[in-house]
């Protein structure tokens, strides 16, 4: 009889080895490491297929935490888009020169990464905008920003904030950002944000805000009655205070619902490679018990 | 035949009806657009934590600036202020004075009549604990007394002034 012939179902008489050797079989399974021909071993299946398990279980809740800080970043926002867009309401209504030349760049993004382009897309844009317009001053908030745009216009940096995005932002924060922007000459602040639109997506977007000078030197605003220039500095210095926080708030919503639908996507892609390697895994199983079992009977066979 | 000639009769008695209603619905639309905006004027109020209003129509506002205490109704001079602490009155279309106490801030009245009042703290009058401001408010005068560098008797004189109007408007 010939050798090696696993053929269904098998020959009778060789099914006592069969009902023999398969308890035996799954002892020996465990132990038997060798790979043929390059397929992976159980071994190595079973490893990877645990590490995806667990990418699995950090990226679903990663997704429930930002899925709840979300929530409460797009509560804070609506107030603060009413206050915002109140306080730009000056700019908005009156031309103001904001092509200076000497402008102040504020790129807002955040320490923490695993939340899509959000921080990408503002060093995309800030590249794009040196291109046009080389930057001379920068003001950068959040790590991932700088660690980005430190290489391009590194040396135009005037100072750097960090520790955003564990907390929601404050205020005050916003209050220390504008400090330092107005402890600076220019006549420009460029503010390149995340400006969040729904669930799905946000766009980049870059706000120009006028200078006190700038704002002076316009006849625009001797429209408004009984401005004095100590009103006017107050005036200014609280409205940028009032842009940067509504810009802050905005960042954070988008980044929060950017984590939320990134996880989400891990979490999917986890899923899928998952049932891959669940199926791999049982192949090479059965493919494995096979080989034992036409071990087994071409040995049986051979020794007849 | 007799019945077409009323149908044909009837309709267009009743398109020239209809287009009557049409022009004076559109003229009493007109009507009431100017009549609203002589007499209220929209208001965006808020903190940038809280919004009390955003656009609605009000008809007057009382705020405490630097430049004294002023009203405002509809078509006010434009003109822009910096608030100090004190209490803002509102005047709203329909209901009640709404009263509320602000820290500081500012307020804009732009030439098309609208209002902007930002306030970095906003509080309802009514949860003002008159007891808290008046100890508050010895704490801040015996600050004051015992202040010595510029900018400590600076920072007391403003807490000076906050309990006083806090006190003032409970």
């Amino acid at each position: 009889s010939s050798g090696i012939n696993a053929e269904w179902p098998l020959r009778p008489g060789y099914k006592l080895y069969f009902e023999m050797a398969v308890p035996m079989l799954r002892t020996t399974l465990t132990l038997t490491p060798s790979a043929t021909r390059g397929m992976a071993t159980l071994k190595d299946i079973e490893m990877r297929l645990k590490s995806v398990k667990n990418m699995k279980k950090i990226t679903s809740s990663m997704k429930m935490v930002s899925a709840a800080k979300f929530a409460r970043a797009e509560r804070a926002l609506k107030p603060a888009r009413a206050y915002g867009t109140g306080a730009a309401s000056l700019y908005e209504k009156n031309d103001f020169d904001t092509s200076g030349k000497d402008s102040v760049l504020l790129a807002l993004s955040s320490d923490r990464g695993l939340c899509g382009g959000i921080h990408s897309n503002v060093g995309k844009m800030v590249k794009a905008a040196h291109a046009e317009t080389p930057i001379t001053k920068a003001i950068i908030v959040g790590d991932k920003a700088k660690a980005i745009l430190v290489k391009v216009i590194g040396d135009t940096f005037l100072s750097c904030f960090n520790n955003v995005g564990k907390k929601p932002t404050s205020f005050t924060d916003a209050l220390d950002i504008a400090e330092e922007v107005l402890s600076h000459d220019y006549d420009t602040i460029n503010i390149v944000y995340s400006k969040f639109k729904n669930i799905v997506s946000y766009n980049t977007e870059e706000k120009p805000v006028p200078s006190l000078e700038s704002v002076e030197s316009n006849a625009a605003i001797y429209v408004y009655d009984e401005v004095d220039s100590e009103v006017l500095r107050c005036y200014q210095e609280f409205t940028l205070a009032n842009i940067i926080y509504h810009s802050m708030k905005e960042c954070e919503a988008s980044e929060q619902s950017s984590r939320m639908s990134a996880m989400e996507n891990a979490t999917k892609n986890a899923g899928e490679k998952i049932d891959a390697l669940t199926l791999q895994y049982n192949r090479t199983r059965q493919a494995v018990i096979t080989r034992e079992l036409i071990e087994i009977i071409s040995g049986a066979s051979a020794l007849e | 035949s007799g019945i077409n000639a009323e149908w044909h009769y009837g309709r267009v008695e009743d398109m020239a009806f209809r287009s009557l209603a049409i022009r004076s619905a559109a003229l009493c639309r007109r009507a009431m657009a100017t009549e609203a905006s002589t007499n209220t004027f929209p208001l965006t109020f808020g903190s940038p934590s809280k919004n009390i209003h955003d656009g609605t129509a009000v008809k007057q506002v009382d705020i405490p600036s630097t430049t004294g205490h002023f009203g405002i109704l509809p078509n006010h001079v434009p003109t822009i202020a910096i608030l100090l602490p004190g209490v803002v009155s509102i005047q709203p279309e329909a209901g009640d004075v709404q009263k509320f106490f602000v820290s500081s801030g500012t307020a804009t009245i732009h030439p098309d009549s609208t209002v902007q009042i930002l306030a970095e703290e906003i509080c309802d009058v009514g949860d003002i604990d008159v007891a808290a401001a008046r100890s508050g408010l010895e704490a801040a005068q015996s600050k004051l007394a015992s202040a010595s560098s510029e900018v400590d008797k600076a920072t007391a004189q403003i807490e000076v002034d906050v309990y006083q109007s806090m006190v003032a408007s409970a």
